[in-house]
């Protein structure tokens, strides 16, 4: 049946079960409004494209699914592009389709032009400029593919206006074939047997866990591997909730804010299983010192990750279920009896810990939510102190319950996220932590949550600063606050909430938090959590950028 | 160190600029490049030659890999492979040094395409080292100016040697490469 290039456009997205679509219409998507408008699709209409695309990001982390974003073209596009640069940074597959002028305008500098393949070439996994109608059905296959498959990722599909509105038979591939595209996801059973035995003979091994695990859906294999074979297991930003807090045998985070026991544990191991991450600066600080006495296993469904920052002695390239299904198979329980125990002491030596006084301690507020929530809900980050905070203190028991913006570090990134995650998750509860100043980049969303009665609770900890600008300024630039003091500036964020439609709480006391994260909760509606916090309260421990994970500095009892 | 790398790429609008951002992107100049349709008219083949740090040449070839558009990436520095290089030298001459330019040139095997009162144009083709030879040894008379192809390579053995990290079935890919290598053993 011939059909319109919109009209393929919304079938294609109904093969791929699509049920949402976060955008923003104009003058290049207006054919693929029309047909939105006769359609069934559940769209969410933002207020700034970069919502949506953080939307589609935090739909995408929550489900693990692919989140869908559509802008119009030129401004609109553009606006997506922070958001898709996110998603890419933290492997998150999304669909972005941007509209684009007349094909035969393309290059012309027409009215809303930008060559948004050029743009986004180097923040997404693939892209597309769609030139023939012919083509717009098998690229959408593909794009929806190429995102959710391998290791995940942003796919942009530029469709030009005049592509839409022509007409094609619409035949929707079954399946999809690219030949110069074969994600490799089972891991080689040599490399997997060399891995086991030196887990084997291993005395101080320890798991350094990624998002990967929690995007191959492997929380549970990991789980029961880290159990049987007594190992201890430390995560990243992103591997939060991959492995439950609560477990005797979790570290908690590791790097530049992680726990000193998790940091003293790499430092002394002598085999570092690393399992869908990648080494990050901000997890090994200083590369020559991170983990020197170790041996390095790296399982990543990535090549190109794989003795890209340290070297590797025993590399699996392989999806972290099926490998760690296949390791599960030869390891042999190594004998840890006494690395537990000196793991066990430095714990006690150095806990994460914060001053329990009567101050309202952004630490207490966000233990609190943890504690009221039983450690159950969706936490979205903006990014800064509090997005620390939350990675400290939150206690992760499950997978897809935090959402942050670890690789590119997107102020502005949270509420949004928590708005794609809440609709995602319509039964759970989510709350975004943020700072004074991430909230406001992207505050405009507070009016799409009222709207689309999204409840999500957005506990702002308003220091009135650039917190962790002004921590480095405080530590390293001899407390020359240049340009980082809000406060003076800052909106009445209670006025703001009511402005917008939302309820606002103001919290100044300390015992007003409790009830105040209580009465959220109950509230059927989006809230903002107001906690006027300790201004120059600083995230603890520390390790300085460049230096080793052990050298840190602060919270070392 | 100099490394020559040969890649397999769908022949699509757009797929140079991708590979080529990945080089400039890590601030390596790219000393040469050949692109050109292979045998197969979907898939084209590109020769780049680059100067860098093998660490990061690795890591480059790994990103290569990545990328969507393309087939296969194979470091031929390392292999047996046949290099060559296009180049049309112009140099000035007089009467009394063209006898002598000529007989370079029957020297090196090049040949003379173009014969003017005042310049001669070669065309030379021949590895690297070659082309620059006698480039040194036109020197003396004037070089007016150089054209250059750029380096194609190709791996002399079969396409087993066509070390790739790329793995899967990627059946019609490998029947393309295999016709290569077999017309590539006749010649």
């Amino acid at each position: 049946m011939k059909m319109k290039g919109s009209k393929i456009f919304i079938e294609a997205l109904k093969r791929e079960k699509v049920d949402t679509v976060f955008g923003y219409p104009g003058g290049s998507v207006l054919p693929i409004f029309d047909e939105i408008y006769k359609s069934t699709l559940n769209f969410i209409l933002v207020r700034h494209e970069q919502g949506a695309a953080h939307m589609a990001d935090g739909y995408a982390r929550v489900t693990g699914r692919a989140g869908v974003c559509l802008a119009t073209s030129g401004p609109g596009a553009t606006n997506l592009v922070t958001g898709i640069a996110t998603a890419y940074m933290d492997s998150v597959p999304m669909v972005a389709f941007t509209g684009q002028v007349k094909t035969f305008l393309i290059g012309n500098d027409a009215f809303q032009e930008a060559d948004l393949v050029g743009i986004t070439r180097s923040i997404t996994k693939h892209n597309f400029l769609v030139k023939d109608v012919n083509d717009l059905a098998r690229i959408i296959k593909e794009a929806f593919y190429i995102a959710q498959t391998g290791r995940p990722g942003p796919v942009l599909v530029d469709i030009p206006v005049d592509v839409t509105l022509a007409e094609a038979e619409f035949k929707y591939p079954e399946k999809c074939y690219i030949r110069s595209y074969n994600p490799h996801t089972q891991p080689n059973i040599k490399q997997i047997k060399i891995a086991a035995e030196a887990i084997t003979n291993s005395k101080k091994p320890i798991l350094y866990v990624g998002g990967g695990v929690i995007i191959s859906n492997a929380a549970k294999e990991l789980t029961t591997l880290a159990r049987e074979a007594q190992i201890p297991v430390t995560t990243t930003l992103n591997g939060l909730g991959a492995f439950p807090e609560d477990d005797p045998l979790s570290l908690g985070m590791l790097g530049m804010h992680g726990t000193a026991y998790a940091n003293h544990a790499i430092q002394d191991s002598d085999l570092l299983i690393s399992v869908g991450a990648r080494f990050d600066d901000r997890v090994t600080g200083k590369i020559d010192e991170f983990a020197p006495h170790a041996k390095i296993i790296h399982i990543d469904i990535d090549p190109s990750s794989i003795s890209k920052n340290v070297k590797v002695d025993i590399p699996v390239v392989a999806n972290a279920k099926d490998a760690l299904v296949e390791l599960k198979k030869y390891v042999k329980g190594p004998k840890t009896a006494s690395w537990l125990k000196q793991i066990a002491e430095w714990k006690e030596k150095y806990p994460l810990k914060y001053k329990n006084d009567n101050k309202v301690r952004p630490q207490y507020i966000i233990e609190m939510i943890g504690k009221l929530t039983k450690n159950k809900a969706i936490i979205a980050t903006e990014v800064g102190q509090h997005q620390m905070w939350a990675a400290q203190w939150c206690g992760f028991t499950k997978p897809r319950t935090l959402v942050t913006s670890g690789g590119l570090g997107t102020m502005g990134y949270g509420l949004p996220a928590a708005i794609g995650a809440q609709v995602a998750a319509p039964d759970a509860i989510v709350f975004d932590i943020a700072g004074d100043g991430s909230i406001q980049m992207n505050i405009q969303e507070l009016a799409t949550a009222v709207f689309y009665k999204v409840p999500v609770k957005v506990a702002i900890l308003d220091n009135g600063f650039l917190g962790m600008v002004r921590q480095w300024q405080e530590l390293f630039y001899g407390k020359r606050y240049s340009e980082t003091d809000l406060q003076a500036g800052n909106p009445d964020f209670i006025k703001l909430a009511e402005a917008y439609g939302a309820k606002g709480i103001r919290i100044a006391r300390k015992e007003d938090v409790e009830p105040a994260i209580k009465e959220a909760i109950a509230h059927d509606g989006p809230v903002i959590l107001h906690f006027i916090v300790e201004r120059e309260e600083n995230v603890y421990p520390m390790v300085p950028a460049g230096s080793a994970i052990n050298r840190m500095i602060g919270g070392m009892a | 160190m100099k490394h020559t790398i040969g890649i397999l790429v769908e022949n699509h609008f757009g797929v140079l600029t991708r590979v080529s951002g990945l080089f400039s992107a890590r601030g390596f100049n790219i000393s040469s490049l050949a692109v050109g349709e292979t045998e197969d008219p979907t898939i084209s083949r590109m020769t780049i030659v680059v100067d860098g740090d093998e660490r990061i040449l690795e890591q480059i070839m790994k990103q290569l890999n990545k990328l969507i558009d393309v087939i296969k990436v194979a470091d031929l520095t390392q292999e047996d492979s046949i290099d060559r290089e296009l180049a049309l030298i112009k140099v000035a001459v007089t009467p009394a040094t063209r006898a002598e330019i000529i007989q370079i040139v029957n020297t090196f095997r090049s040949k003379i395409v173009d014969v003017n009162p005042r310049t001669l144009t070669i065309e030379m083709t021949g590895p690297e080292g070659k082309i620059d030879a006698l480039i040194e040894l036109m020197k003396p008379f004037g070089i007016l100016e150089v054209v250059n192809t750029g380096i194609i390579a190709i791996a002399r053995a079969s396409e087993l040697r066509f070390n790739t990290a790329k793995q899967g079935p990627a059946g019609k890919a490998k029947t393309a490469t295999k016709k290569k290598t077999a017309k590539a053993k006749k010649k």
